[in-house]
């Protein structure tokens, strides 16, 4: 029979989860800083990625694809390690945060990239005529026509990255990043609750990317167009 | 005599190794319509975009108003004009296209709007007026806050004429406009088009609509291998044709 008598005591969990609460509250704030912070940086760079790669001239845009390709086919977890332990030997010393938070919009940049590319190369060629036979510069068109088009379409796969970077954060806790994992092990460490504390944080990164999902599904409503 | 409007003064354009426009000249004034026909593969939609440079050509002179159109010349040779020039050089003509190319994303008024404040600096408000109007005047008051998605393929292109229009164009270029309807829907949009060419708008039409070519145009233009085959009044040049090449194309074509 499976013991489900560590189910029974619920007072106890309840009493250590307050006895936690600090440590798991600053836990979960590491982690939605790093997600958030890697969201943001790794989007805004992945845009630049997608841009050098559509319109850049072919210099720009083979060594923007050995740069994709490379994060792309390394494991987020050798990213961390490497961000984290390779600045330091030349000197440069980010800590585990910074370094953490590095590798993470670095991995997310790449993926970014790829969607906005893909989003971008999909507009028929038509609607770049449109807008030059109207007088449009280049800037103008990018921005008016194939900008907010491109958007609507990354939009789910985008959210997907999103969620896929909280999850990553949980690798940073190797490099010593208090984050909600890191956290939740210190806890059982000290009261061997291991069930209950990893349910808790289980459930907890599910709250935050249902959030995002929920977002997600919300803007995407706001921004759909009508036919 | 009138001074031209456009003059296109050898024409030559080249994809790769194959020459698709083999030195055209042709002049055009005011108030003129245009049509040009021919077989595909002929150069005429090529010609066509040449004039607002959404192709670029290797050689030959497009002047429009007495303008330079994307090039100029320099002692060193001809030299292509900056980006922003050729912007506004674009905004001088307007077009329409076989797949009207309307932004999906914006409503109609949204797509007759867009160049309005964005190339013309004008007023969101003022902007709006004028889209409406617009819309009016192509029979589309009512349907101003509809979606590309939300209309028939005659009504997309007749939002298209409008923006195009709106812009105040020297010149309208109509590539095709009808190509992609479906037959019950080609009449409306080509209303349209007459309207335009009874007030006295320039315009230069790419057809394969022979009917409506022999009717509304003061002159036509049979292209023919990259050059210009057979030129005239319509009911001249589809009466008698002074060239094989266009009395066997005539006999292809629609037109009786």
């Amino acid at each position: 029979m499976l013991d489900l008598s560590v189910f029974n005591d619920l007072s106890l969990f309840a009493n250590e989860i307050w006895i936690a609460r600090y440590a798991l509250l600053r836990g979960l704030g590491v982690t939605l800083s790093i997600s958030a912070l890697a969201i943001v940086a790794g989007s805004v760079l992945g845009v630049g990625v997608a841009l050098g790669l559509v319109y850049g001239p072919r210099v720009v845009r083979a060594t923007i694809r050995v740069y994709v390709d490379i994060v792309r086919g390394t494991p987020v977890l050798v990213l961390v390690l490497a961000s984290y332990y390779i600045f330091s030997t030349v000197g440069l010393d980010l800590g585990p945060f910074q370094a953490g938070v590095l590798a993470l919009a670095v991995f997310c940049s790449s993926h970014v990239g790829e969607i906005v590319r893909g989003a971008l190369q999909a507009i028929p060629p038509g609607q770049t005529e449109a807008a030059k036979a109207i007088g449009l510069t280049f800037g103008q068109t990018f921005s008016s026509v194939l900008w907010p088009q491109a958007l609507r379409q990354i939009l789910p796969t985008w959210v997907n990255t999103a969620a896929e970077m909280v999850k990553a954060s949980t690798l940073l806790s190797v490099i010593g990043v208090a984050e909600l994992l890191l956290r939740t092990q210190e806890i059982i460490s000290r009261n061997f609750l291991s069930l209950h504390f990893y349910f808790l944080a289980g459930f907890l990164y599910f709250l935050i990317n249902f959030g995002i999902e929920r977002l997600g599904k919300y803007v995407e409503r706001k921004t759909a167009v009508p036919s | 005599m009138n001074k031209p409007l456009l003059e296109i003064k050898g024409l030559r354009k080249q994809y790769g190794a194959v020459e698709v426009l083999k030195g055209v000249d042709c002049t055009m004034t005011q108030g003129e319509v245009i049509s040009i026909i021919g077989s595909s593969g002929s150069g005429k939609t090529t010609m066509l975009r040449c004039i607002n440079m959404l192709e670029e050509f290797q050689g030959g002179q497009i002047l429009l108003d007495g303008e330079a159109i994307g090039y100029e010349e320099h002692p060193s040779g001809r030299r292509r004009k900056s980006e922003k020039e050729v912007a506004r050089q674009r905004a001088l003509t307007g077009m329409a296209f076989q797949q009207f190319n309307l932004f999906p994303h914006m409503s109609a008024a949204q797509n007759v709007m867009l160049g309005l404040v964005k190339v013309k600096k004008m007023g969101r408000d003022e902007a709006r007026t004028l889209a409406e109007q617009w819309l009016g005047r192509v029979g589309l008051a009512a349907r101003a806050d509809h979606y590309p998605g939300q209309l028939s393929g005659g009504q997309q292109q007749r939002v298209a004429i409008a923006r195009a229009i709106a812009m105040n164009p020297k010149l309208m270029l109509f590539d095709e406009v009808t190509s992609a309807l479906d037959p019950e829907l080609v009449g409306e949009v080509l209303q349209v088009i007459k309207g335009l060419a009874a007030e006295g708008m320039s315009m230069l039409l790419v057809t394969h609509e022979m009917r409506f070519a022999y009717e509304v145009s003061s002159r036509v233009i049979f292209m023919n291998k990259g050059v210009i085959g057979e030129e005239g009044d319509p009911k001249e040049m589809f009466v008698r044709p002074r060239t094989e090449r266009l009395a066997e194309f005539l006999k292809t074509s629609s037109f009786q």
